[in-house]
């Protein structure tokens, strides 16, 4: 285990501690926060497994900058667009679903006046 | 919900401007540098954020309003299903069918900048109108339901 | 040692710390904050992996989520209790993490022997090529004109080939390989985000119209 894999361990104990605050807490405004940090830290984890290691200096966006003849040298520098290009996707629909679970937070909060989930539960609405 | 003191209102209306120019470049020039649709689309909606918070809840209603905003969701929807179904004339549902151009320039890469116009309007507009429903026109307080809601329908 | 490496993993414990606090802390306005630090980070880590589309789009996700957030919880008091549910839910809770805590660093931890684990960071299956005579059938030869090893992984063939040849002698044409992908080769992915994007953004509309809510005499019926 060497030290290049830490930063994959560092995504998903990210990915843990909001899994933790989905469960654990009582708080709904925690749980939207434990949903926040899970879907980062998977977006972050699938962005680092495409990255190449340039051979000197920073790494190399896949963007064509130098016209139609760079294309080749471009093609062995570049880091991996695949996982880019899903991600992308997948960074509005988080803010999406995240609009969602505040309007029902919202909501929730309008019937029984409070973001406490267990005295919701005891609260008959 | 209020609007803000005159000196927000002031650079608001400085600079609400360049947001949405910002926003349009980033959509226009997705096939050439970084950016595309979507990024550009949270931007527009953004801008249009930072104007109804500066302005108040009249403005909101008057000039940017929720019907506007849904109406524009669902246009670029369409928009973008439109060019898909065009490339039924090369052969396959979503072939790129325009030319293709040299790379590097405005005018390239076939049907991907309507594309990204189409999803820039489209995302712009929802995430716009979910501000809206979310954070503008809601007031605080427990109720137990009844009519604190101001969503029009 | 590399120092990108380095800053790396500067910037991801920065971001663990602000995870922990924002997970723990009991003000919920605090909270809130972290996550936006926790968010900002990743458009830094973003940057400096190389993907400046997916930085920009982070970066205006997490102010607009930041405002909503900000608004939502600055104007609703809550003042209950805040302490964590009972022990046996904890409790269950830390075993299954524990449980996915050892297939997760199990599996990384064999990647130097090529076993079933990962490959190690910096070095994707981007860097590896086979010969075009592995992809023949079998009992055949490599056709005419093949050259004469391939990429092994779908995003090096698309960068090898995609801007000028792609799929039937026309490429994309974009200078923006990321964007080529999205919009050309898997356009109707992107269809499919448009619609899920139009389904959530309805529901939030669903939840909180006005339209529907009658009070009969004292009771509150949804209809």
């Amino acid at each position: 285990m060497t030290l290049a894999m830490v930063p994959y361990m560092l995504a998903l104990l990210i990915l843990v501690v909001g899994l933790y605050a989905i469960v654990a807490k009582r708080n709904l405004i925690k749980v939207i926060v434990g949903l926040l940090l899970l879907d980062y830290a998977a977006n972050l984890f699938l962005v680092l497994v495409g990255y190449r290691t340039p051979a000197e200096g920073a790494p190399v966006a896949p963007i064509l900058t130098a016209g139609a003849a760079g294309a080749a040298d471009l093609a062995a520098r570049a880091v991996d667009p695949l996982p880019q290009a899903l991600i992308l996707t997948s960074i509005v629909i988080g803010l999406s679903v995240t609009a969602l679970v505040v309007a029902l937070a919202i909501r929730l909060y309008e019937k029984y006046g409070t973001f406490d989930t267990e005295l919701m539960r005891n609260l008959k609405g | 919900m209020q609007g803000m003191s005159p000196i927000v209102k002031n650079v608001t209306r400085l600079v609400a401007g360049f947001i949405a120019l910002f926003g349009i470049y980033i959509v226009l020039y997705g096939h050439v540098t970084p950016g595309g649709g979507f990024a550009g689309g949270v931007i527009l909606a953004g801008g249009l954020a930072l104007v109804v918070l500066a302005f108040g809840e009249e403005f909101a209603r008057k000039v940017l309003t929720h019907e506007a905003a849904q109406t524009a969701d669902s246009l670029g929807a369409i928009l973008f299903l439109l060019i898909a179904l065009l490339g039924y004339a090369g052969g396959l549902f979503f072939t790129n069918l325009l030319p293709v151009g040299e790379v590097g320039k405005l005018f390239s890469a076939g049907i991907i900048a309507p594309c990204n116009v189409a999803i820039g309007i489209k995302v712009g507009a929802g995430l716009f109108g979910v501000f809206l429903a979310l954070a503008a026109f809601r007031r605080a307080g427990a109720g137990s339901g009844g009519r604190t809601g101001m969503l029009e329908e | 040692m590399d120092p990108i490496l380095l800053l790396l993993l500067v910037l991801l414990g920065f971001m663990l710390v602000g995870s922990l606090i924002a997970v723990e802390t009991r003000d919920l306005l605090s909270s809130v904050i972290c996550v936006g630090a926790v968010g900002f980070g990743t458009s830094l880590v973003f940057l400096l992996l190389g993907a400046p589309d997916l930085a920009v789009t982070q970066v205006v996700v997490e102010i607009l989520v930041l405002v909503v957030l900000v608004r939502v919880v600055i104007t609703r008091r809550d003042d209950a209790a805040m302490t964590s549910r009972a022990t046996l839910p904890v409790g269950l809770v830390l075993l299954a993490l524990g449980i996915m805590a050892a297939v997760v660093f199990g599996t990384l931890a064999t990647a130097d022997e090529g076993g079933l684990g990962m490959r190690p960071f910096g070095d994707p299956l981007l860097n590896e090529r086979t010969e075009a005579a592995v992809m023949a059938p079998a009992g055949e030869e490599a056709p005419e004109g093949a050259p004469a090893e391939m990429p092994k992984s779908v995003g090096g063939a698309f960068l090898a080939h995609g801007l000028t040849e792609g799929q039937g002698s026309r490429g994309t044409g974009a200078a923006n390989y990321v964007m080529g992908i999205l919009l050309d080769y898997r356009a109707y992915d992107t269809l499919g985000e448009a619609t899920v994007i139009f389904v959530a953004v309805l529901g939030a509309y669903a939840v909180l119209r006005k339209v529907g809510r009658i009070r009969h005499a004292g009771n509150v019926a949804d209809r």
